[in-house]
């Protein structure tokens, strides 16, 4: 855990980066910091491992207040990732990624397979080892950067705007790769971003920080999406707050109806739109009243897995405005209209 | 006047050559090494504290301006006709190119690289050697190649006071009025300033394999 007291960062100049910060990070999660330019996320983030001192207040890193250690060796026992990779463009891949092993005096062929591992992990290939960061991909190099911060396994990971650089879908790959890692490897880690969406994908919890490094709300996703604290969390959040709440909503709760769905060969019944089934109950085709033909189904969810922001995805594409809710078998269970997927959001928040 | 070309003067003077290229290929790449040797820590100092950068600026760029004659002429006093009255002002013009790029290619490692290796724990000391010097190198060798190729050039105003390795050639060619060893010492100059060249660039690609196709694209 990773715990700030009353800090403090004034530069010499008078500005004031962070202003009286007391914050928990938890061990094993994601905190992620969010805020506009100027809001001292990333100060807050290099006073951790010592890259800025605070003027006043205090650090501490599982108890040990931070001061008292030597800044090269706590550096090393913090995983660093920081915007465009931060690679050595002198050495190849192999080598960035054994870079603190090698620092900690590390035998060198351990180092080595250390580093080999950690590629596999980031889900790079071993032919890239011998290459040079500059023959590789924004993308590739921001996985070799995660696996160089891995690398002496520390316990704690700071990542500084790590994905900014990459176009959005490597992003996304990206920060899908984060969440399988830490899944397994639960780190405490400090993210830092300016993305909103970004913060509130990633974040166990979510720090928002207000210009003049002040904290405008510290809570989970869900709760700030919810119950923003004021209006600067609010309008940080954006117009689509309330959709991006259904991603925290799970479906189980959904009414399913059936009435609409009828097996294949058999007339359907109703005046409007139809699911036609096959023997399976697998989704053939909508059916209008009155039209010959069917037509394609769209995108459907797994009921109880996926979130109340994909049932309304389902809905919003089915010719029928009605979402295709199935089992993990992808067998149907049945139908849901909209205003019953959103009927969750007029609910007061849930605690998750 | 028509010139007395006696191309076999080349065949029976080989010994000579082949010792006057030795030495102009000590004279010309003795300062390049000092040069170097007192650039980088110079360089160092700079990058460290900027305040004396003007400063050491202005003073190599006033020692570059100085004739090199006057230079000699100056050394005989203490140096006397050794190796040391053309290698010492030739140090010193080495330096005023050297150190500019000394610091440059210091000052060329990107902010992100040097924060990253800060960040993962490297001293100051490891940083500069394991980090920073090499990532000068490029640049560093830039200056190398322009401070080998004008030493090997200006080693020949040597002559005028006796030490000059090919230097030599063009004196006694002109005393004789005779065109042979002017022309032979040209091309051994030439020659000798193009595979210096190119021995650099060589040395370099293997320095720095990381930057090779990086160069060829720009």
């Amino acid at each position: 855990m990773i715990t700030f007291s009353e800090v403090t960062k004034r530069y010499p100049d008078g500005t004031v980066a962070v202003d009286d910060l007391s914050l928990e990070m938890a061990a094993g999660k994601i905190t992620v910091l969010v805020g506009p330019s100027g809001c001292g996320k990333t100060t807050t983030l290099r006073m951790i491992n010592r890259m800025v001192e605070p003027s006043s207040g205090s650090i501490r890193l599982d108890g040990e207040p931070i001061s008292a250690a030597d800044p090269p060796a706590l550096r090393r026992r913090i995983g660093y990732v920081i915007q465009h990779g931060g690679l050595f463009p002198h050495r190849t891949v192999v080598d960035n990624v054994a870079t603190v092993p090698h620092l900690l005096g590390w035998d060198r062929r351990k180092a080595r397979s250390r580093a080999m591992e950690l590629l596999e992990l980031v889900g790079l290939p071993a032919s890239f080892a011998k290459r040079y960061p500059y023959q590789l991909s924004g993308g590739q190099q921001q996985r070799v950067g995660v696996a160089r911060a891995l690398a002496a396994d520390p316990p704690v990971m700071l990542m500084d705007e790590p994905f900014s650089a990459v176009d959005p879908v490597v992003r996304k790959s990206l920060q899908e790769e984060l969440i399988r890692l830490q899944a397994e490897l639960h780190k405490t880690i400090v993210f830092v971003t300016h993305d909103i969406d970004e913060a509130i994908r990633l974040g166990d919890r979510v720090c928002v920080l207000k210009v003049g490094g002040r904290i405008g709300q510290y809570d989970t996703p869900a709760n700030l999406l919810a119950a923003p604290a004021d209006e600067f969390v609010a309008e940080f959040l954006g117009e689509d707050r309330g959709l991006r709440r259904l991603s925290f909503l799970g479906s189980e709760g959904l009414t399913l109806v059936t009435d609409a769905v009828v097996a294949e060969g058999t007339t359907p019944a109703g005046s409007g739109w139809s699911l036609v089934v096959d023997a399976d109950l697998r989704p053939v085709g909508w059916s209008l009243a009155g039209e010959s033909g069917l037509r394609p189904c769209e995108h459907s969810f797994t009921v109880g897995v996926d979130s109340l922001r994909s049932a309304l995805d389902s809905a919003a594409l089915n010719p029928s405005g009605l979402a295709i809710g199935v089992d993990a078998q992808g067998r149907v269970l049945g139908l849901v209209a909209q205003p019953e997927i959103t009927r969750g959001l007029r609910l007061p928040a849930a605690a998750s | 006047m028509t010139w007395d070309w006696r191309w076999s003067w080349i065949g029976s003077h080989v010994d000579l050559l082949g010792q006057l290229l030795g030495q102009h290929i000590y004279l010309a790449l003795t300062p390049v090494l000092l040069g170097l040797a007192i650039s980088l820590p110079l360089g160092l100092c700079c990058v460290r504290w900027p305040r004396i950068y003007p400063v050491v600026l202005a003073l190599t760029s006033m020692l570059y301006a100085l004739p090199s004659l006057a230079l000699f002429v100056v050394l005989i006093q203490y140096t006397g006709f050794s190796g040391w009255t053309v290698i010492i002002p030739l140090t010193v013009y080495t330096l005023a190119v050297l150190v500019r790029n000394v610091v440059d290619g210091l000052r060329s490692v990107p902010d992100h690289v040097r924060q990253a290796a800060v960040a993962m724990g490297f001293s100051a000391a490891r940083r500069l050697v394991q980090v920073e010097l090499p990532m000068a190198v490029p640049v560093v060798f830039a200056g190398l190649r322009v401070a080998t190729v004008a030493n090997i050039s200006l080693v020949s105003i040597g002559s005028l006071i006796g030490i000059s390795g090919l230097g030599q050639l063009f004196v006694d060619g002109i005393q004789r009025d005779f065109p042979t060893p002017i022309v032979v010492g040209i091309v051994l100059t030439v020659a000798l300033a193009v595979l210096a060249d190119l021995a650099l660039v060589l040395l370099q690609r293997f320095l720095t394999p990381w930057s090779r196709t990086r160069r060829a694209r720009s």
